[in-house]
């Protein structure tokens, strides 16, 4: 079976920026392929040219079989896109901005569909309340569960936790788990490296308009010479802390069950970060 | 995809016709100005008006319907503008449905969030004194200008919503729509002006479908006005739909 994103020599340019200088990677079906860089990377401009938004220069992209270019309908119908801003109506309620999407795919029972969701995404008790009273954490799950209708099997998120308190980033994590548990491949943008590291099977930096580094974790991690020993005093994290007092079981999110990881990578991080400077040295 | 398209509209259609039904001071605000215009010409500026007519009141309204619909638009690239930055305009695009359709849904909201419009305006008018003695087929007619004129003005709007930076310059495109029917046949009748204003007024498009909606509603004899008018609105209607949609390709590329 082929690749569920095949990405070839793809280049994009504003004007005279060069934004994409050749890109070239490929995401298996069932992973989460996280889409690593700083601010103004060009993350938003892969994801948008994989979701048929804008046309490339040069280079070739498939999703799902179909070339973004010459099949954009079937690619349409293949994909979901979550987009950096919580892509939602305010207007509207939550319920009906499922309904809304349901239709839009011409789903049988689309209020159904929408009560499903909302259950799933623990919105039940916010679904007839207008979306511009939402908190962030919801919107963003009201956002993901939009993307979910039709049970696409590729979804992009481009950066779903960004400007996310750290509660409703837990929340949104566990989400995506979820996702790619159930068969979905999933293409993730983020600039917080602690994202990547908890959610994706592979990662990709994306610097200066290509892929400097592709590969899972511990890929990656064998990239820098050999971890030492390092004692280093375990101080809980600012977050542990926070999430310690607050509680995670507020009253609308879902449990979340993180925490323990996240003081490893949090360890782990420093360890490297530690290295890095010595090699730098 | 096309075969989804009325679907698609329809359902796009319903979701911007709850926004309406959600913030009715949409339709009020634009009623308003109009018919501040009207107090304000009738019951102020009217009496040392000689416009030869009994009634000003129904000397005024064909104009004032033209600047409710002018004012009313803005609210066109208003909500077509806030779909664009949310990004929710994004997230119809990358979905399997027919694409023009966010477009049409847009459009057809603009016709009925003005049609209400005018109706609050010619029920004030009616309070204030105006009547009509014309006959259905007259004030078909009338509707018809009405719609006509309303599309080609918010295709015009489309152009805007689509391109714009900010909400401000979305909807401040519509200003010179709305100052445009005071030098014109609206409210005055052209023959005081001096040459080169009444020349501008006269053979602009204002006066001649200001001119064909009031004789139509004091039941005169449509003179060639109606021709014009048909023509400037069939005219603007075409280049603004032929641009809007030239913009439109250029943003979904």
């Amino acid at each position: 079976m082929s690749a569920a994103i095949h990405v070839k020599g793809l280049e994009k340019s504003y004007k005279k920026l060069e934004v994409l200088r050749g890109v070239d990677f490929d995401v298996e079906r069932g992973s989460i392929f996280a889409l690593l860089g700083s601010n103004g990377a060009g993350k938003t401009t892969v994801v948008r040219i994989l979701s048929t938004l804008l046309k490339a220069d040069a280079g070739t992209a498939t999703v799902n079989g179909f070339d973004v270019s010459a099949e954009a309908a079937d690619v349409r119908n293949s994909i979901s896109l979550t987009g950096q801003f919580a892509a939602v109506d305010e207007i509207l309620s939550g319920r009906e901005n499922l309904v809304l999407v349901a239709q839009l795919r011409h789903l049988k029972n689309p209020r159904a569909i929408a009560d499903g969701l909302l259950e799933r995404f623990s919105l039940t008790d916010a679904a007839s309340r207008k979306v511009a009273e939402y908190s962030g954490g919801m919107r963003r799950r009201l956002d993901i569960a939009m993307s979910l209708i039709g049970n696409p099997p590729l979804i992009f998120l481009d950066e779903p936790t960004t400007g996310l308190d750290p509660q409703a980033r837990i929340e949104v994590w566990q989400a995506i788990k979820e996702l790619a548990e159930n068969g979905t491949t999933v293409l993730l943008t983020t600039q917080y490296l602690d994202e990547a590291e908890q959610l994706a099977d592979r990662i990709a930096i994306l610097h200066d308009g290509r892929i400097i580094v592709n590969g899972t974790l511990a890929e990656l991690k064998r990239l820098l010479p050999p971890a030492e020993v390092e004692y280093v005093e375990k101080q809980p994290t600012l977050e542990d802390v926070f999430l310690a007092i607050v509680g995670h079981n507020g009253t609308d999110s879902t449990p979340a069950k993180t925490p323990m990881s996240a003081k490893t990578t949090m360890s782990e991080k420093i360890t490297i970060s530690a290295q890095k400077t010595k090699e730098q040295r | 995809m096309t075969t989804h398209f009325f679907d698609d509209t329809a359902v796009l259609l319903g979701r911007s016709l709850r926004h309406i039904a959600r913030s009715l001071d949409t339709i009020i605000t634009t009623a308003i100005m109009p018919i501040g215009f009207m107090l304000l010409f009738v019951y102020v500026f009217g009496g040392a008006i000689n416009s030869g007519s009994d009634s000003y009141v129904s000397y005024l309204l064909p104009g004032i319907l033209l600047i409710t619909i002018a004012s009313g638009i803005s609210y066109t690239a208003y909500r077509l503008f806030l779909d664009m930055k949310n990004g929710i305009f994004e997230r119809f695009q990358s979905m399997p449905i027919a694409r023009s359709s966010v477009l049409w849904a847009h459009v057809l909201t603009s016709l009925v969030a003005n049609l209400t419009s005018l109706v609050v305006v010619v029920l004030v008018a009616l309070l204030m004194g105006f009547r009509s003695g014309a006959g259905v087929l007259a004030w078909l007619a009338v509707a018809g200008i009405l719609i006509l004129f309303t599309l080609a003005l918010t295709w015009l709007a489309v152009i805007p919503g689509l391109t714009a930076k900010t909400v401000d310059g979305a909807s401040a495109f519509s200003y010179p729509l709305i100052f445009l029917p005071f030098i014109s046949s609206a409210f005055v009748p052209t023959a005081t002006m001096p040459g080169p204003v009444r020349a501008f007024a006269e053979n602009q498009p204002v006066t001649s479908i200001v001119n064909a909606i009031r004789d139509l509603l004091t039941q005169q004899p449509v003179s060639g006005d109606i021709w014009v008018a048909l023509a400037w609105c069939v005219g603007i209607l075409v280049v603004a739909y032929a641009f809007a949609m030239a913009t439109y390709r250029r943003k979904i590329s």
